[in-house]
């Protein structure tokens, strides 16, 4: 099921550059509408490359966009995403800079205040604590504080989460922090399309965009259709997708815990129960409509995240559902999160850290027989 | 250490405080043999300091200015005047300006009094003359980037006062409709950047501004883009790491920038020397390649003088320049501080070097403009800061949908409604409370 619909580039009152206005022609001739299906997705493609890519054509349908940030030159990238970069446009927009990410997030919050389009890269997204300033303040609130007057175009991106074996502080998950504030748009893609669709909709868009990869996720291969290799595909921004459709339980994850979901969706429908997966995509704003109106139809949730369980994800998903659809719910939400420790080091530990498939199927065979026994549908 | 606090505070060991400036007078002791913290006039390469260079010594001796600059200028087009550093254009456009700031500054603190403005107010009182030095000789072009201390850099730039005098009321015909307040002042148009309330957080953002500047010049092929920014921040944020990285990244990218420090000594009440290991700021633009100035901040043709010579050099390409100006503000850190740890003679002596007062002196005794000119001027300011309180006062408070504006620059961030459509195409979006 394709649910791609094209975004339409708010243009606002900007005056258009000549550039803009080329890309703008570009784009309406090759707008493609999801309603034509594909007989079968003929690729394949890793998430690396999808970013790559989607980079690539990003940088070179606007001279504005520029890439910055730790290795991002001539190592090729410290995970590799913004390979060849360097060669194909210069070091003048790929900005290799010195281990400082307050001073070059400011910079790239700086540049953008002036028209310019920056993808600050965090080698993770646990040394964004150091810029966490420019973000939230610089980046996230100046076009409140100048009354629209001042918009921040600026991509911050990175992996996020639990890597392996990494230890504690290099393994959190920040997608609940960041998706309190106001003023920033947080990203989580699963699969290569999402990746290149919303890295696209991202450097794109003219507010503050937290993009939130995952590094366990950059080797694995996704299927793509030809139209998400196209130069001009988008995915829209606060909307989520469902990934797998179901009538009895509701799972909602964002990043590597889909993956994760839609195997415990298998094992879940091999004893009888049909789950249906929500991949939310954005953390901020999020899809409460995708979300309520999943739950008014199957009446039991699931979330799954991978980041600390209290003032999580989970918990404004569990809040949304109870204030807009607590009639419909028939069994307690049941939240799946990291364990409330710093991550520790121990292979064993991490596991057990990490939420696993058996910890998803678990609480959703919980969900679903904490009232009426579930009969079993033929 | 003592021993050089004291000379560090103390006044400048010449006659500054009572004749005038003309420069063929010696106004400083010369620096004898200082590579590093002469100002590199153009023909004179930059040159990096040794380890066992002069300095070290100098730490027991008073601060002294770059004496070079004013003693090699050369005679201004005055053709009256021509030892002068200003003709009279400039010197009323200076005073306007200073006045402007002090007037209004002084009519923000009525008003706070008066319970009009309200929340955190940081006044400028005694250092305009670093903001009408510099800004006087930018262009519309070049952005300026503050810190909460920020109405006069507003001023300076061209924010027209009733905008600044609103905004601080919080109406919504403020500068930013209301919603940034006293420390965020942000105007697109002149280009002033911001009010930031952190301090070292406009450094970063500065010379992201210097950053697309040059970039526009290269990648872009803008070629005759050459737009300076300059950063103003305070002798608390040289302490700051936000401070030395990007003194590192300018140096190393050339960026066309100007770090201004207005070193008023105080920090709220932590003094620069208590906070400081080694409290000669402009020496720490030599550790990273920049040329490092101190001039004396009370001394608005100084100031000029500096200026000019940074501001060019920037917009050259040669990169930044890092400039220390001793100056001092005469209120307290903010409306809300009782500044009890200041020494009374330590303000009477900034106090007796006021800037405005200093150059109305420079302009009579130069024959510049009289007595009676700049009344004139005095008073036109009167008439606009009152304007302007007016205009305030009777400006609206900002409507109730005007909460939910303005968090996005495309308001589809808002995410999309249970109707499936974006929540910011219902016609309701903004009316209720916030419900996002």
């Amino acid at each position: 099921m394709l649910g791609i619909v094209r975004r339409r580039i708010a243009r606002g009152g900007v005056n258009a550059s000549i550039v803009e206005q080329s890309l703008q022609k570009i784009r309406n001739q090759s707008l493609i509408y999801a309603s034509r299906s594909y007989s079968s997705a003929s690729k394949e493609m890793t998430v690396r490359d999808a970013l790559n890519s989607a980079l690539d054509e990003e940088m070179s349908a606007d001279p504005k966009v520029f890439v910055m940030g730790e290795e991002v030159g001539e190592y090729q990238g410290a995970y590799k995403i913004t390979k060849g970069l360097l060669d194909k446009y210069g070091p003048e927009r790929v900005v290799d800079t010195p281990i400082t990410e307050a001073g070059f997030a400011g910079i790239g919050v700086g540049a953008a205040y002036h028209g310019l389009r920056p993808v600050v890269e965090f080698m993770t997204f646990n040394f964004s604590m150091q810029a966490i300033d420019h973000i939230i303040n610089s980046a996230a609130k100046s076009n409140y504080m100048s009354a629209g007057q001042i918009s921040v175009p600026i991509v911050f991106r990175g992996p996020n989460g639990a890597a392996a074996g990494v230890g504690a502080q290099h393994s959190q998950c920040y997608a609940a922090w960041f998706g309190a504030c106001p003023g920033l748009k947080v990203l989580a893609p699963y699969s290569s399309e999402d990746a290149r669709g919303l890295l696209k909709a991202a450097i794109r868009d003219p507010d503050p965009v937290v993009f939130l990869e995952n590094e366990l996720l950059y080797g694995e291969s996704f299927p793509v259709s030809a139209e998400v290799l196209d130069s001009s595909f988008c995915l829209p921004i606060g909307k989520a997708k469902i990934e797998r459709e179901g009538k009895d339980v509701t799972i909602t994850a964002f990043s590597k815990m889909v993956g994760y979901a839609l195997k415990a969706a298998e094992i879940l429908a091999k004893e009888g129960i049909s789950a249906e997966v929500i991949n939310l995509r954005s953390i901020r704003p999020l899809d409460r409509s995708t979300i309520n109106a999943s739950v008014r139809k199957t009446n039991r949730l699931v979330t799954v995240e991978e980041g600390f369980p209290q003032h999580g994800v989970g918990a404004e998903i569990c809040a949304s559902v109870v204030e807009e659809s607590f009639e419909y719910l028939d069994a307690p939400v049941e939240r799946i999160a990291g364990a409330d420790v710093p991550m520790p080091y121990a292979a064993n530990l991490e596991r057990m850290a990490v939420p696993q498939i058996e910890d998803i199927v678990r609480a959703a065979k919980r969900a679903c027989y904490r009232s009426v026994p579930l009969a079993a549908t033929a | 250490m003592s021993a050089a606090a004291t000379k560090i505070i103390q006044p400048l060991p010449l006659n500054s405080t009572t004749t005038n400036r003309s420069p063929h007078k010696a106004l400083f002791n010369p620096l004898k043999a200082t590579p590093i913290s002469s100002f590199p006039a153009s023909t004179r390469k930059l040159r990096l300091t040794k380890p066992n260079s002069p300095h070290a010594r100098r730490r027991s001796t008073s601060i002294f200015a770059v004496s070079d600059v004013v003693q090699e200028k050369k005679p201004t087009s005055n053709t009256f005047f021509p030892n002068l550093l200003i003709t009279k254009e400039e010197g009323l456009e200076l005073y306007e300006d200073m006045i402007l700031g002090r007037s209004f500054e002084d009519m923000c603190a009525q008003m706070y009094y008066r319970g009009k403005m309200f929340g955190f107010v940081h006044l400028y009182n005694g250092q305009e003359a670093v903001s009408a030095g510099f800004i006087k000789l930018l262009k519309n072009e070049d952005c300026v980037v503050s810190t909460y201390r920020d109405h006069v850099h507003a001023l300076s730039k061209g924010v027209p006062a009733r905008a600044v005098m609103s905004e601080l009321f919080g109406k919504t015909t403020g500068c930013c409709r209301g919603q940034g307040g006293s420390m965020h002042m942000f105007s697109k148009e002149h280009n002033v950047l911001g009010g930031f309330a952190f301090i070292g957080e406009g450094i970063p953002v500065a010379t992201g501004a210097a950053f697309t500047s040059k970039y526009r010049r290269e990648v872009l092929k803008e070629g005759d883009c050459d737009h300076v920014t300059l950063a103003f921040f305070g002798d608390g944020t040289c302490n700051n790491g936000q401070f030395f990285e990007c003194l590192n990244m300018a140096a190393l990218w050339k960026l066309p920038i100007v770090f201004v420090v207005e070193n008023n000594l105080w920090a709220i009440g932590m003094s620069h020397l208590r906070a400081t290991s080694d409290p000669e700021i402009w020496k720490k633009g030599p550790a990273f390649g920049i040329p490092g100035v101190h001039v004396d901040g009370m001394d608005v043709l100084k100031v000029r003088e500096v200026a000019k010579e940074a501001i060019t050099r920037a917009r050259r390409g040669e990169g930044p320049t890092l400039v220390e100006c001793e100056t001092y503000r005469f209120r307290g850190h903010s409306l809300a501080d009782p500044d009890e740890l200041r020494d009374a003679s330590e303000k009477a002596h900034y106090a007796a070097r006021d800037p405005i007062t200093a150059l109305k002196k420079y302009m009579v005794e130069n024959n510049l403009a009289s007595e009676a000119e700049l009344k004139v001027i005095e008073k036109k300011i009167d008439e606009v800061v009152e304007e302007a309180v007016e205009f305030a006062d009777s400006s609206p408070l900002p409507g109730r949908s005007q909460l939910l504006e303005n968090v996005f620059a495309d308001p589809r961030g808002f995410g999309i409604g249970p109707d499936g459509k974006y929540r910011c195409e219902d016609p309701k979006f903004t009316e209720g409370t916030a419900h996002v």
